[in-house]
């Protein structure tokens, strides 16, 4: 597999378990925009691990994920006080409180960043992501993945029901930092190096994007939001020299072009985005929709069940 | 005494929504609470399924005092609201809506009464796995009312049950209360709609500004004209002073 496949690959990998780590808490009804800074407390756990302890990755990965799990629990408290934009703004001043902790820490490297030792291939990312989707899938099949979801439609009938909406949130947001801690960690060892200005704000933005505009009701949601808008930049890098190409002939340009300036592959992505806010603000993939595949023989069944004996 | 409110007091900052309450519904008995809009009788009820803490006086359920008790202990014992305006879990289908209320139930016979909620609404049944948000107003509020039954209570609470139905349904929705109480569920209605309330309800309380004003059986209730004129006539719903 060439160079270019596998660092995709990896940064696929990586986004969808972020999109997973995401999309508990928001399952739930919470909004995080601080998956950076949640993120960048696995890389830099497993990275200072490796590099200061030589560490293998079976080591640093269960500490990333556990480290960053406890610092999730911990802030939920103050954290899930907190409702709507609030919630929002509270989340992304954690990942900015993170991020201005690990650029003054002489420890952690400061600006420079850190080097981290022990490499994996990218199947190990490949291989995280596959687990974290089919966990995902386990969990929102339980009755802990039907109380989040009824929390996320309506908290007072949920406590109303009984369920503990504070404790189902916690566990959320907490599960939801172990994975991105997960990611943090497969992001240092991929890519043998950890700087803080990796994890910024529109790391944090581009996460809860899958999230949301894949869709929030379903496990496929974040996993179909992270594909879309991970393959879309590298599908316009090959799409768009075509497109100015075309462009040219049809309006009788001849001779050599110069190739599309990069940054124009994000003014599409942009577009898509508002687009799809526009026409499908629930996200690309529904409950609806996922339910109409699965119960095809269902409505059959329906059927025979409005039909006269 | 199933159901005993003693001296209920609920405040929100400086509004006394609830006044020295004192209520009870024996085991088996449908009791209605009336009146107007801001009379404290969502207050009330939230008081006595948990949702916020009476600023004074006791709630004893089945000889337990519940007062200091969470919303939890009290559906585990018996108590389950179906609250106003139909709230069902809109992403949700109808088969988890259900599920929702058997979330406190431990024993293995959940699954027996939601087979018998089945039963009860076929309609429900035949839309089992529909989401519920696509349910007409009228199988919206079935719903509500299948979804406490799931969790096995001796207490239903009904907060203003009939609200948006059309009047064909507010029939069968009556019929229904009555049908279950025949089953051995008690039932603490909440209602706007005077006169059907008191038609399936033995006795009755009235609030006004959060106190009770008047109490009786409810035939008793049904022929007093002053309290139709002063309490639960429609100009009775247009803005009072504040209780505050």
């Amino acid at each position: 597999m060439s160079g270019y496949w596998s660092g995709i690959l990896t940064i696929l990998s990586i986004n969808i378990i972020m999109a997973y780590a995401i999309f508990l808490p928001v399952a739930t009804g919470q909004l995080n925009l601080g998956g950076a800074g949640f993120q960048a407390v696995g890389a830099y756990g497993a990275a200072f691990l490796s590099s200061k302890y030589g560490l293998s990755v079976w080591e640093t990965i269960p500490f990333a994920m556990a480290l960053t799990a406890l610092v999730s629990f911990l802030i939920a408290f103050p954290l899930l006080r907190t409702k709507g934009v609030y919630l929002v703004l509270a989340t992304f001043a954690f990942a900015e409180v993170v991020g201005g902790a690990i650029l003054n820490s002489t420890m952690l490297g400061g600006p420079m960043g850190l080097s981290v030792p022990a490499f994996v291939e990218y199947q190990v990312p490949v291989l995280g992501a596959l687990l974290v989707t089919i966990f995902i899938f386990y969990l929102m099949a339980t009755r802990f993945g039907l109380v989040m979801r009824a929390a996320h439609d309506d908290d007072v009938v949920t406590d109303l029901m009984g369920v503990n909406v504070r404790g189902i949130r916690v566990a959320a947001f907490t599960i939801g930092g172990a994975l991105a801690g997960l990611a943090g960690a497969l992001y240092a060892h991929s890519f043998s190096f950890v700087e803080i200005q990796g994890f910024n704000a529109s790391l944090s933005i581009y996460v809860l994007l899958y999230v949301l505009l894949g869709g929030t009701q379903t496990a496929w949601g974040p996993l179909a939001g992270a594909l879309f808008f991970t393959m879309l930049p590298e599908a316009l890098r090959v799409a768009l020299p075509a497109l100015k190409g075309w462009m040219g002939l049809a309006m009788g340009f001849q001779g050599a072009r110069t190739a599309p300036d990069e940054s124009w592959r994000f003014v599409i992505l942009g577009i898509l985005t508002v687009l799809m806010m526009m026409f499908r603000s629930e996200g690309l993939i529904t409950r609806v929709m996922v339910e109409k595949l699965r119960f095809r023989h269902h409505a059959v069944r329906l059927a025979r069940v409005d039909a006269p004996a | 005494m199933l159901l005993e409110v003693t001296g209920l007091h609920v405040r929100y900052g400086r509004t006394h929504a609830v006044k020295a309450v004192d209520l009870h519904v024996a085991e088996g008995e449908i009791v209605t609470v009336l009146g107007a809009n801001g009379a404290g009788k969502t207050s009330l009820l939230r008081a006595l399924h948990g949702a916020v803490k009476p600023a004074g006086g006791s709630i004893r359920f089945a000889g337990d005092d519940l007062t200091a008790q969470s919303s939890a202990e009290r559906v585990t014992r018996g108590m389950m609201l179906v609250p106003e305006g139909r709230q069902i879990f809109v992403s949700m289908s109808v088969h988890e809506n259900l599920l929702m209320g058997a979330y406190l139930r431990r024993d293995g016979d959940w699954a027996r009464d939601l087979k018998s909620v089945y039963d009860r609404f076929p309609n429900l049944a035949e839309r089992r796995d529909m989401p519920a948000s696509v349910l007409s107003g009228g199988e919206q509020q079935m719903l509500a009312i299948g979804r406490a039954l799931v969790s096995r209570p001796r207490l239903v609470m009904l907060d203003e049950p009939s609200l948006g139905l059309s009047p064909l349904f507010v029939n069968n929705l009556f019929n229904l209360i009555k049908e279950l109480n025949r089953d051995g569920i008690s039932i603490l209605l909440v209602e706007q709609n005077t006169a059907m309330a008191l038609e399936v309800a033995s006795r009755g309380y009235v609030l006004e500004l959060g106190s009770l004003v008047l109490e009786g059986g409810a035939d008793a209730l049904a022929g007093n004209a002053a309290l139709a004129e002063a309490y639960l006539g429609d100009h009775a719903a247009k803005p009072e002073p504040d209780a505050a």
